[in-house]
C-alpha cells in the first residue's frame, strides 16, 4: 500500500521520512562493507517502492505518485542529501531516462504495459545508442530495423552499453529507411533482450571494472507495436530522454560534489597539509569552482521550475562538472603524494561522472578509483569536445 | 552552497536590465570611450548627472527615507553588468558601489540624513581612501594616523594609494588609525595639507589617485574607532558590484570575438568554423555564465543577509576576476594582429581586466580568506 504525498509540504515529508528510516549513525552507501552494498540497495529500492515514491511524477494509472516534476527532482535531492540511492544502479535507465519518454512519445498501450513494470523492477532496460564507428557522430550510426508482417528485425552493434548483462529490454536508436542523412530515418525501436539474436559481451574498463557492454544483434526481432513515437523521428525520441537524463543529473551532482569535497577536506587534514599555502589555495580554487557551478546549476534549475525554457547556461552544465570533477580528482591524487602509488582499501564502486558513494573512505583506493573513474566524465554523454562544439554552434551561432 | 532558495531574475529585473542595455549602448558608443584614450577627457559630469537625472542610479539601493530608490544589490549588480559592457569611465563603482556603501553600512543616523544624501542628488560623488601602498584592503593595512583634538576634529597624517576618484571626489572619506581603533573620516577637498595627485592609470578609463595627508583636518564620521566592520561590509559589497562590471565586460569581449570570428575569413571559411577558435569562444561562454551565477547568488545573498554572504563574495569575486582576465586575452587571440593594434578596443578590456583583478584585493587574496572560512588551520 502506497502512501499518498502532498506537494506543498513535500520536501519537509520526504526528509522526515527518509530520516526515520535510516539506520541509528547512517554514514553514507560508501560507509557500509562492500560485500553488504547491493543487500542494502535491492533493499532500500523496495523501501522506496513501498512508500511510493519510484516515478514519484508519474500519472496514479501507470503505478506513479501522481506528483510534478519539480517534485521529483525535491526528492532526488533529498536523498542525495540523505546519502542513499534512488533506486538500483540500472534503475535510472528506465526511471529518469525511458519512463518520462515513454509518457511523452508513448502509445497508451506502451505506456500501461512497461511503465508500471519498470517500477515494479520487473524490467530493468539499458541504452542503445553509441556504435563501434558512431560515437561522437551519432547520426551516422549504422544499426538496422527493418519491417516484415507482425516484427521489427534488428541487425548491428551497439557499444558502451551500461547494465546490458542485467537488462530485460534495451532501446534501440536504429535507421528504419533507406535514407541516408543524419538524423534521419532513425526509429526508437524496443528490444527484449532474452533471445538468440542479441548477444552481449562485457568490456572491461580502465579502472579494472566490467560495467559496460557491447551488444550485438543478428536478426534480433521484435514486436511490430515496439516502436517509441512515429516511425523516423527516432532522433527526436532520443534526444528527449537525453535532455530527461540532464536534469535529473544537475539536481544531484552538485548535491554529491559537496559531499565529496567534505571528503577531500579530511583528507588534507589526514595528510597534515592545511597549513600548506599552495594547498590552501588549491583547496579554496576548487571550492570555488564548486560553488559557482552549484549557483549556475541553481539558476538553471529555477528557470526549469518556473516553467521557462532553459536559458543558455543549460547547455554548459554538463561540460562545467565534468571538468570540475576530473580536477578535483587529480587533486585528491596530488594531495595523497606517494599514497597514491599503493591501492588502500577498496576501489569504486562507481556510476558514470558520479562521485565516490556518500560516506566512502578517505583511502587512497577510494580517489585512486574516483581518478581511474572520471577519466570517462568527460567522454560519456558527449564528449568535452562536442560538448563545446555545441555551445559554439548552437548558442553562440558559430559556423559548423 | 547552503542556499538552496530559487534566486534568478524576475521579470521586472529582466525589463530594467534591458532598459540599461539600451541606454548604456546609445549613450557611451566605442567613441564616448575612445576619447579617454585619445584626448584629456577626465571626469564627464554632464554624464554623471544623466545618470541620476534619469535613473537615479547613485540612489539606486540608498533606502528610500534617505533619499534614494530603496533598491537592493541585485539591481546595482545589473547597472554594473552594463556598465562594464561599455567601460563607462565613471565615478560610480567607487562612490554608489563603496563610499555610499560603507556610509550605509555605519548605521548612523546623522549620516544617513547628512552625508548619504549628499550622494544621492545633489550631482556629488564621494571617493573612499583605504588602501596603503601594499595595496592591501585588509584592516591590518589601514596606516593613516588620526590625532584627536578633544571635539570631532582630527588631524590625519599618511598617504593613501590607488583611491578610486581620489583627487576628483568633492567629497573625501579617509578611513584612519585612532587610539581606539579604525575610524572614518571627511577630509575637504581644499583643507591644508591634503594632496590629491592622480596616477597614470593602466586602464585610463578607472581614475586612481593618490591621497597624501600632512596634519590635514578631519570631520569624524560616525562613531570613533568602530568604522572596520562598515568598511569590510563595504568592500564586499563593493567587491561584488567590481565582479558584476566584470561580468558585463567579459561578455562584450565574447560578443566581439564571436562576432569577429563569424566574419572573419581565412582559407576561404569563416574562422569561427574551426574548432580551436570554436572552443575558445565555448570556454568565454562557460565562464561568462558561470560567473554571472556567482554574482547573481552572492547579490541575493547579501540582499537577503546570509550568513555566509561574505563567503559568497570571495567566491564570485575571485572568479569573475580570473573569468575576465581569461576571457579578454583570448579575446586578442581570436581576433589575431588586429587584436594587438591600440586603434582595436580589446587593449582597452585587457586593461581593464588586469587593472581590475588587483582592485579591493587579488583572487589569491580571496582564496586565502576561503580557505580560512573552510576551516583549514592557519
Amino acid at each position: 500500500m502506497s502512501r499518498e504525498w502532498r506537494a506543498s509540504t513535500f520536501r519537509e515529508d520526504v526528509r522526515a521520512f527518509i530520516a526515520r528510516l535510516l539506520p541509528r549513525g547512517w554514514k553514507g552507501v560508501g560507509a557500509l562493507p562492500v560485500g553488504d552494498v547491493d543487500a542494502f540497495v535491492t533493499q532500500w529500492r523496495d523501501t522506496l517502492a513501498t512508500a511510493g515514491l519510484l516515478g514519484l511524477s508519474w500519472p496514479r494509472e501507470y503505478g506513479g505518485g501522481g506528483l510534478s516534476h519539480a517534485e521529483e527532482i525535491v526528492l532526488a535531492e533529498e536523498l542525495a542529501r540523505a546519502k542513499v540511492p534512488g533506486g538500483a544502479p540500472w534503475d535510472p535507465m528506465g526511471m529518469q531516462m525511458l519512463g518520462p519518454t515513454l509518457l511523452e512519445w508513448g502509445s497508451e498501450a506502451q505506456k500501461a504495459h512497461f511503465l508500471p513494470r519498470i517500477l515494479r523492477g520487473e524490467d530493468r532496460w539499458c541504452q542503445g545508442f553509441s556504435e563501434p564507428d558512431s560515437g561522437s557522430d551519432l547520426g551516422s550510426l549504422s544499426t538496422r530495423a527493418v519491417a516484415d508482417g507482425e516484427f521489427w528485425h534488428v541487425d548491428g552493434q551497439k557499444v558502451w552499453t551500461s547494465s546490458a548483462q542485467v537488462a530485460d529490454w534495451i532501446f534501440v536508436l536504429a535507421r528504419t529507411s533507406r535514407e541516408e542523412s543524419a538524423h534521419h530515418g532513425m526509429s526508437f525501436v524496443l528490444v527484449p533482450m532474452d533471445q538468440p539474436g542479441v548477444e552481449v559481451r562485457p568490456i572491461t574498463m580502465l579502472s579494472g571494472e566490467r560495467e559496460f557492454n557491447e551488444v550485438f544483434f543478428t536478426d534480433a526481432v521484435t514486436h511490430r507495436e515496439n516502436v517509441l513515437g512515429p516511425v523516423g523521428a527516432g532522433w527526436k525520441v532520443a534526444m528527449t530522454l537525453l535532455s530527461y537524463e540532464r536534469s535529473h543529473v544537475a539536481a544531484t551532482l552538485p548535491i554529491q560534489y559537496e559531499q565529496e569535497f567534505e571528503r577531500l577536506l579530511a583528507l588534507v587534514e589526514r595528510r597534515g597539509l592545511g597549513r600548506d599555502a599552495l594547498v590552501r589555495d588549491q583547496i579554496a580554487q576548487a571550492y570555488t569552482q564548486l560553488s559557482v557551478l552549484a549557483s549556475l546549476g541553481r539558476r538553471v534549475k529555477a528557470q526549469i521550475s518556473q516553467g521557462g525554457p532553459p536559458g543558455r547556461e543549460s547547455q554548459l552544465i554538463k561540460l562545467a562538472w565534468s571538468e570540475y570533477h576530473r580536477d578535483l580528482a587529480e587533486l585528491a591524487i596530488n594531495l595523497l603524494g606517494p599514497e597514491a602509488m599503493v591501492v588502500e582499501g577498496r576501489q569504486g564502486p562507481f556510476l558514470p561522472y558520479t562521485a565516490d558513494y556518500p560516506g566512502a573512505p578517505i583511502s587512497s583506493g577510494a580517489w585512486i578509483g574516483t581518478l581511474l573513474h572520471s577519466r570517462s566524465d568527460t567522454l560519456v554523454g558527449g564528449t568535452s569536445e562536442i560538448q563545446r562544439n555545441i555551445c559554439a554552434e548552437r548558442v553562440l551561432g558559430l559556423p559548423r | 552552497m547552503t542556499m538552496t532558495d530559487d534566486q534568478v531574475l524576475s521579470q521586472e529585473h529582466r525589463v530594467f536590465q534591458q532598459t540599461m542595455r539600451r541606454f548604456f549602448d546609445k549613450a557611451v558608443p566605442e567613441s564616448y570611450v575612445r576619447d579617454f584614450y585619445e584626448g584629456e577627457a577626465g571626469f564627464d559630469p554632464a554624464m554623471w548627472r544623466r545618470l541620476d537625472a534619469e535613473f537615479g542610479l547613485p540612489g539606486l539601493a540608498v533606502p528610500e527615507e534617505f533619499g534614494g530608490s530603496g533598491a537592493g544589490l541585485i539591481e546595482l549588480v545589473l547597472v554594473m553588468e552594463e556598465m562594464g559592457r561599455c567601460l563607462l569611465p565613471s565615478p560610480f563603482l567607487g562612490s554608489a558601489g563603496l563610499a555610499t556603501s560603507v556610509l550605509l553600512r555605519l548605521g548612523d543616523t546623522e549620516v544617513n540624513t547628512c552625508l548619504v544624501p549628499r550622494l544621492v542628488s545633489s550631482g556629488d560623488f564621494a571617493a573612499l581612501a583605504v588602501t596603503v601602498s601594499s595595496g592591501d584592503w585588509s584592516e591590518d593595512a589601514v596606516s593613516v594616523r588620526a590625532e584627536g583634538g578633544g571635539d570631532d576634529t582630527f588631524r590625519l597624517s599618511g598617504t593613501v594609494r590607488f583611491v578610486l576618484d581620489g583627487d576628483l571626489a568633492p567629497l573625501l572619506l579617509v578611513a584612519a588609525r585612532t587610539t581606539s581603533g579604525i575610524s572614518l573620516f571627511e577630509v575637504e577637498p581644499d583643507a591644508r595639507g591634503l594632496d590629491r595627485q592622480r596616477a597614470r592609470s593602466l586602464d585610463p578609463t578607472r581614475r586612481l589617485a593618490t591621497v597624501v595627508m600632512h596634519d590635514v583636518d578631519g570631520r569624524l564620521v560616525g562613531h570613533e574607532g568602530t568604522a572596520w566592520p562598515a568598511i569590510r561590509r563595504g568592500l564586499d559589497d563593493a567587491a561584488l558590484l567590481l565582479a558584476a562590471e566584470q561580468v558585463g565586460a567579459a561578455e562584450r569581449c565574447m560578443d566581439l570575438s564571436v562576432e569577429y570570428a563569424r566574419t572573419r575569413h581565412q582559407f576561404g571559411r569563416p574562422i569561427g568554423s574551426f574548432q580551436a577558435i570554436k572552443h575558445k569562444c565555448a570556454d568565454m561562454l562557460l565562464r561568462v555564465e558561470s560567473a554571472r551565477s556567482a554574482v547573481y547568488a552572492a547579490a541575493f545573498a547579501l540582499d537577503q543577509a546570509n550568513p555566509q554572504a561574505s563567503r559568497a563574495v570571495d567566491v564570485a569575486a575571485a572568479y569573475s576576476g580570473d573569468a575576465f582576465s581569461w576571457v579578454a586575452k583570448e579575446m586578442i587571440q581570436v581576433h589575431g594582429g588586429i587584436g594587438f593594434t591600440w586603434e582595436h578596443p580589446a587593449h582597452w578590456y585587457f586593461r581593464r581586466a588586469t587593472s581590475s583583478a588587483a582592485l579591493f584585493g587579488s583572487a589569491t587574496a580571496r582564496r586565502r580568506r576561503i580557505a580560512a572560512a573552510l576551516g583549514m588551520p592557519c
